[in-house]
């Protein structure tokens, strides 16, 4: 290895470096005297930028790369992930302008890019010390993102209550890595895999319950997902987006290749089936927060809910044996992020209108936006798995390839039904949006105009949604031949 | 070129979506103009050499990682069902002609709903049929939420979310049959000729044949058929009744039945009478029949009786279906065929002729009204529809009924008894609700309210007057000469679909 070859592979991630600082600088030079919405757009403009030098660059780069024994590694389907993380950095970056913020526009991008800068890394590692600083470089942003909005109490709050319980789980997950350090003397999880085997020792289960927990939180998995409704709706709403898309890519991301490439074979003794663990999680986060989605008035606590019943049925790619699921569970993580993101900044359009997002601010969009009632229509559909939108081809080729795996397995089966089953509860509360959204009459006129910007890039999200979804053969042929080129 | 009925049915939906509001009367043509021309390609497909046999009209890759491929055909089932849809289709635009609110976007709604359910009818790549079913699921939410009228919110949802806990049980069969069959494809053909094992059909065939029979109104899941019709605006009740009920029993036959066919053999023990599936289903079938016939008796509402007598109609077909024998299967979807158009008749009469004229349904008010006299048409229109409800010899439903009760006389002698019974309440209803709503002697106060309802004094118009007619004309001449249909429907049984099916003891 030349420095040379680390410089190369880290390339993107120092771009998104520079564009943190750039932002800053720009901030306080030539924006210092221009009005708030005005700075930004400037940092919505160089921070866009710097993440799409990052995107080619990450296009650029072929074949796999494994620097330090896995302190970095490259691959085809890593890339792919990279490269969803930073569309749904530029897709936060754009929504802001239809969002309240308060002034300080530097700060807010420099984070925003760091936080993109701690994903990025930890997508691409399997050495579990740098999965943990990476993850908790990323989770300290998100933490001050989402207390940006430091006039509003409640903004404050939600960043408090994500920070404790982001710490909490950051605690265990240490724990965990640390036994499991002490357990083999590697921290490369590979080695680690080969260290441990098919073992019982009741210390090496510990470790992996640890590990889980904390990663439990990062994906919002019942029962740690009591951060997600508070953090969710009170954050400032470009924050939220990243919460719930970008993060939650990488976590699963990082958590599959946990599972696949890290502790995957300890699972053959018996005893030490700890992913029954996992289908329990995955079981009760899809009912409770279907459950839980039904009795909501705020459509972000809804879509929070909705998000922990999302990772519910993600799981179940984790679970399926031999990372078969892969393709899948990364189009899944795709089509779930780009709609989350989608949905929240439709959200913000709305809120920033009516001043609040509970059900009635939405009530007749259909006449007053009716472009944007549509994107709504088509990114709530997209999650309740509607054809042809690509949350239904998502679910249908997740559950699909997860069956396919394991034909005979009745737990997966079992999960599968429980999936699909969940899921037409949660056609109700979708249609409870959209029942506002269409049928119930506006109740004022002449508000102000939208942000274009924002409404643009839900508009092209939405178009993507349904496009990825009416035509998934493409992207599903770059997910399978990444899959067959990558060392999972 | 059967194909692009699909495709005009989504384009005119799209051009009517980004149509200005106040074009009305625009909207109103395009969409008339979307439904003839749909139902003309729907024909295309009945002039060829060989009409009823398998016909491939597409193929294309569509998701070769999983197998799937758009796959679209026609065979004789799928013809009778198409051209069903299109005169239901244009009936239902010409019964619409008065609606005010949200034109254009009422008739996009309206064209999506057509092509998802043209789409049905013409896939045989499973995936793709099972996109094209739950599309039309949102579609007919909103026509109903929107434009409904009793209870249109609690109707509208209740429809959709029966819709959709039916399509999710057909989603698990679906996936794990995909699974268990290696997972190479979704095309209906093969899919139909893989052996699945005897144990998994047990589970898998109840599971898609309930969830594919609730959206035909299987009793005792049928709540959402009266409560959704009745919610419903009359093109969108027309459509409920006469076209998606039959992309549910469509599903039992084309996917349940032929995937799974050893799901019907018998259990090898008795529960209750029951040993096999078939038993089960035949007599949920009888008990639409008769429970349906039933409660319409009984019914206040004028829509609710047509309602409950759908569930009731359906029941034949289901029962059909599982009778096992090629009378039964082709008496099934002939009357399929038949209730779709008599069912869209006697909405059309309820909904549009007297309801929006009346402003109620309300049995106890309408007979005040002497609607035999202001409004003879409507009443000349519902009594023929009527006899063709109850069966009458020369309309469409008289052979329909009588070829599912002859082919399933041998598997359920009882159940056809049962039927029969059914078959007498439902002449009853049907004069009843005849009598109380068009020829009644009462007088022009409701009894229990104290005020008197007024009728609109607008005649007939030409639309109401066109569609009606040609929806009975399509009941009468199949009624006269079955054979138009019956040949179709016999070649389309005869197709290598259902080759495991009579394999398993069709007869």
């Amino acid at each position: 290895m030349s420095h040379a070859e680390l410089l190369g592979a880290l390339l993107p991630e120092l771009v998104l470096v520079l564009a943190a600082l750039a932002v800053l600088v720009v901030d306080l030079t030539a924006l210092r005297e221009l009005k708030p919405t005005q700075r930004f757009l400037g940092g919505a403009l160089v921070s866009v930028l710097g993440c799409g030098v990052a995107v080619v660059l990450v296009g650029l780069g072929n074949g796999s790369v494994n620097l330090l024994d896995g302190v970095l590694i490259l691959d085809p389907l890593t890339r792919v992930i990279k490269i969803t993380i930073l569309v749904m950095g530029v897709c936060t970056c754009l929504l802001t302008s239809g969002a309240r913020l308060p002034a300080n526009a530097g700060e807010y991008f420099c984070l925003l890019l760091l936080a993109l800068t701690g994903l990025m890394l930890l997508v691409s590692s399997e050495n579990v010390l740098v999965i943990f600083l990476s993850l908790e470089l990323a989770s300290v942003c998100l933490y001050l993102l989402a207390a940006f909005d430091t006039g509003n109490p409640r903004s404050v709050e939600a960043g408090m209550k994500y920070f404790l319980f982001g710490a909490t789980s950051a605690a265990f997950m240490l724990f965990g890595f640390s036994l499991l350090y002490g357990l083999t003397g590697h921290i490369d999880l590979r080695q680690i895999a080969g260290a441990l085997g098919p073992g019982t020792d009741p210390l090496m289960l510990v470790a992996v319950v640890m590990v889980l927990a904390g990663f439990g939180f990062k994906i919002a998995a019942v029962p740690f997902h009591l951060w997600a409704p508070d953090a969710y709706q009170a954050a400032p709403i470009p924050s939220s987006a990243l919460i719930a898309s970008g993060s939650k890519v990488a976590s699963f991301y990082v958590l599959a290749r946990l599972v696949f490439t890290g502790l995957g074979g300890t699972v053959a003794a018996p005893g030490t089936n700890w992913l029954a663990l996992l289908a329990i999680l995955a079981v009760s986060s899809m009912i409770l927060g279907n459950l839980a989605a039904l009795a909501q008035s705020s459509v972000r606590r809804l879509l929070a809910f909705s998000a922990v019943a999302h990772a519910g049925y993600l799981l179940i790619g984790v679970l399926t044996p031999g990372g078969e699921a892969l393709p899948a569970l990364a189009y899944y993580l795709i089509l779930y992020g780009l709609t989350t993101i989608g949905a929240f900044g439709a959200v913000a359009l709305v809120e920033g209108r009516a001043g609040h997002e509970r059900l009635p601010a939405f009530a007749g969009l259909h006449q007053t936006a009716p472009m944007l009632a549509v994107c709504l229509l088509v990114f709530l559909l997209s999650l309740a798995g509607i054809p042809p939108l690509g949350g239904f081809f998502a679910k249908f080729y997740l559950f699909a390839t997860a069956l396919k795996a394991a034909p005979g397995n009745p737990i997966l089966l079992g999960l599968v039904v429980v999936a699909v089953a969940a899921s037409a509860v949660s056609l109700y509360y979708y249609l409870q949006v959209l029942k506002q959204v269409y049928v119930r009459p506006p109740g004022r006129t002449g508000e102000p105009p939208l942000s274009r910007m924002a409404t643009g890039a839900v508009f092209v999200l939405a178009l993507l949604v349904i496009l990825l979804g009416a035509f998934p053969g493409a992207l599903v042929h770059v997910l399978e031949a990444a899959r067959a080129a990558s060392a999972f | 070129m059967a194909a692009w009925s699909i495709y005009i049915s989504f384009i005119g939906a799209l051009v009517l979506a980004f149509l200005p509001r106040s074009r009305v009367a625009c909207a109103r043509w395009i969409a008339l103009l979307t439904a003839v021309a749909g139902l003309a390609f729907a024909f295309t497909a009945a002039f060829p050499a060989g009409a009823g046999n398998f016909h491939e009209l597409a193929r294309h890759d569509w998701v070769p990682g999983i197998g799937a491929t758009y796959l679209l055909g026609v065979d004789g089932i799928s013809l009778t069902l198409i051209l069903l849809t299109g005169l239901a289709a244009i009936c239902g635009v010409l019964f619409s002609w008065n609606v005010r609110e949200r034109v254009p976007e009422f008739f996009a709604l309206y064209s999506a709903l057509i092509g998802s359910v043209y789409g049905v009818f013409l896939s045989f790549d499973l995936l793709l049929f099972f996109v094209f079913y739950e599309l039309a699921i949102v579609p007919k939410y909103f026509l109903i939420a929107i434009y409904g009228s009793t209870r249109r919110e609690y109707g509208a949802m209740k429809l959709a979310l029966y819709s959709f806990v039916g399509s999710a049980m057909v989603l698990v069969g679906l996936l794990a049959a995909y699974a268990l069959s290696g997972g190479q494809t979704f095309d209906l053909l093969r899919l139909a000729q893989h052996p699945f094992p005897r144990e998994f059909q047990m589970w898998a065939f109840p599971l898609v044949f309930v969830g594919f029979a609730i959206l035909a109104g299987l009793w005792p899941f049928h709540t959402w058929a009266p409560t959704g019709h009745v919610a419903a605006p009359t093109a969108a009740s027309m459509l409920l009744a006469g076209v998606i009920m039959k992309l549910g029993a469509y599903g039992c036959l084309r996917v349940a039945l032929t995937l799974f066919p050893r799901g019907l053999e018998p259990w090898g023990f008795q529960v209750l009478a029951f040993g096999s599936w078939q038993d089960v289903f035949g007599f949920l079938g009888a008990m639409g029949i008769v429970s349906g016939a039933m409660v319409a008796l009984v019914q206040q509402d004028f829509k609710f009786v047509i309602g409950y007598s759908s569930v009731s109609h359906m029941g034949f077909v289901l029962l059909g279906l599982v009778s096992l024998s090629t009378v039964g299967l082709r008496g099934a979807v002939l009357q399929m065929f038949s209730h779709g158009v008599i069912a869209g008749l006697l909405f059309g009469v309820v909904g549009r002729m007297v309801y929006d004229r009346a402003h109620t349904r309300d049995f106890a008010l309408l007979s005040g009204l002497r609607l035999g006299q202001s409004l003879p048409f409507a009443a000349i229109i519902f009594c023929l529809a009527g006899f063709a409800s109850m069966g009458m010899p020369g309309f469409s439903g008289f052979v329909a009924e009588l070829q599912v009760l002859t082919g399933a006389w041998h598997a359920f002698p009882w159940l056809v008894m049962l039927s029969g019974l059914g078959l007498v309440i439902g002449v009853a209803y049907t004069l009843r609700a005849m009598q109380k709503a068009f020829f009644s002697d009462a007088s022009g106060v409701d009894a229990g309210n104290g005020h008197a309802v007024s009728l609109d004094p607008e005649p007939v118009t030409w639309p109401e007057r066109i569609g009606a007619l040609i929806l009975l004309l399509a009941s009468l001449a199949v009624g006269l000469y079955p054979r138009i249909l019956m040949d179709w429907i016999e070649r389309g049984l005869a197709t290598p679909v259902f080759d495991a099916l009579r394999l398993g003891g069709l007869t």
